[in-house]
């Protein structure tokens, strides 16, 4: 066999083509067209990477046995109306909050539709905390996009491929947001610890309201995520003399590790529930 | 000349994306840490059977597209696999006449090499949470399973005949 060629300069060739990269792809979006076109290649794999998954939950629904289905059939029934029952009631109260909203001549809160997804893949860096979703740019995922589960906020979309997007989890040592506390409004910056189910508050002074099992919610600050979600409930609150904060851990109220479909916020620009109009408003 | 016609590119790239899939497979947290470097296992191999093939570039390429399977920074595990394959261009003609246990020394080391390149990168964009000796384990387990591997690929090469 033939001695290959001098790979020197193809080594240089790569090396300066990958810093190039690297550095459009932190500071410009101009590496965007490269991470689409190979994003058609590697959605596949986590397609397949799910597969056992996907036919072990077909395969355990298919052997059910009809006593099992008639008793979730009889339970989903009574929940579905619990919570057809709740919704008569946000109903009202929505369009109470909105009038109310309008006597304090304070813009409408929009309602948002939702698209719901399933997780085909968690990254298997400890380092990282970030799941992969079966929606992409084909069904109008964008980057930024908020993720919720049933319980709460899970995390907000950092890259949408063509075929699945990335989601960033709020537990992510890189993440922060920013939450108020539901019970009297004190404002605080939620940053994650890369555990599934660690959260912190940072910078909270000792003097701060904020007690064990207070439920935190999304301010909608910083433009990202939808107002009024709830994120977190704090699990300790440590106060330490001569520490100029206190040290305080919550954790998600979103089920983090063990979600298997979520819900993408789609924000629009009609608000569901039809604002009253001022002139019938003034009538007796 | 038939003989020296390339053949089997398919083969190659089929076995690399075999490895990406074992790369993002499911497992349990504990088990990610000792997680081999399935691509960069699969892509040595190939380094070392056809050097006059598989090289430098081919390095770049597919450590592209691992940078964007697990989503890491463009061109992270790019740089990485690039140096990882130049390296093994260079040693190719040792690593055929070593024993078992001196290749999987160099595999070791070479994973180690590697990985800690695109820890450094990932740990200059932020995005690194654990302290740098984490990726002894993966490196660890890399060179354990490079000769199942290294059998398992042999069979492959010579079945759809690769050269």
């Amino acid at each position: 066999m033939a001695a290959p060629a001098n790979p020197t300069y193809r080594l240089l060739i790569a090396l300066v083509l990958a810093v190039i990269m690297m550095v459009l792809d932190q500071r410009t979006p101009w590496a965007a067209p490269v991470r689409h076109v190979l994003g058609y290649l590697t959605a596949p794999i986590h397609y397949l990477a799910h597969l056992p998954v996907d036919s072990g939950e077909w395969l355990s629904e298919q052997t059910q046995s009809r006593g099992a289905l008639i008793d979730e059939n009889r339970r989903l029934q009574r929940q579905a109306l619990i919570l057809e029952q709740r919704v008569q009631r946000l109903a009202v109260l929505e369009a109470e909050n909105v009038r109310l909203r309008e006597l304090l001549n304070s813009s409408a809160d929009l309602d948002a539709n939702v698209l719901v997804a399933e997780i085909i893949g968690v990254d298997p860096d400890p380092n990282r905390q970030e799941l992969v979703i079966n929606k992409g740019k084909g069904e109008q995922v964008f980057r930024g996009q908020a993720v919720l589960d049933a319980q709460g906020l899970i995390g907000q979309v950092v890259d949408a491929g063509p075929l699945s997007a990335r989601v960033l989890l709020v537990t992510d040592a890189s993440h922060a947001m920013s939450v108020q506390v539901n019970r009297n409004g004190v404002r605080a910056v939620l940053a994650g610890t890369g555990q599934s189910d660690g959260l912190k508050l940072l910078y909270v002074p000792d003097t701060a309201d904020i007690r064990e099992g207070d439920l935190l919610v999304s301010t909608g600050l910083g433009q990202r995520y939808p107002r009024g979600y709830p994120v977190a409930t704090v699990t300790s609150v440590r106060h330490q003399s001569g520490a100029p904060f206190a040290e305080i851990a919550a954790s998600p109220t979103a089920r983090v590790d063990r979600a298997s479909h979520v819900l993408l916020v789609q924000s629009t620009d009609e608000p569901l529930i039809p604002v009253p109009d001022p002139e019938a408003a003034n009538d007796p | 000349m038939i003989h020296d016609r390339p053949a089997g590119t398919g083969v190659i790239v089929v076995t690399l994306l075999i490895a990406a899939l074992l790369e993002v497979v499911p497992l349990p947290d504990s088990v990610n840490w000792v997680r081999p470097e399935w691509m960069l296992l699969v892509l040595v191999y190939w380094v070392l059977e056809l050097p006059n093939r598989i090289g430098v570039l081919w390095g770049f390429f597919v450590g592209l597209y691992h940078d964007v399977l697990v989503g890491t920074t463009l061109g992270q595990w790019g740089l990485a696999y690039a140096l990882g394959a130049f390296v093994m261009l260079a040693a190719y003609k040792r690593m055929r006449v070593f024993t078992s246990l001196q290749q999987c020394a160099v595999v070791f080391l070479l994973v180690g090499t590697v990985s800690l390149l695109a820890y450094l990168v990932q740990e200059s964009v932020g995005r690194t949470l654990y302290p740098p000796y984490t990726i002894l384990y993966a490196s660890l387990t890399s060179a354990v399973l490079w000769r199942p591997v290294c059998a398992l690929l042999r069979w492959v090469q010579l079945r759809f005949l690769v050269r």
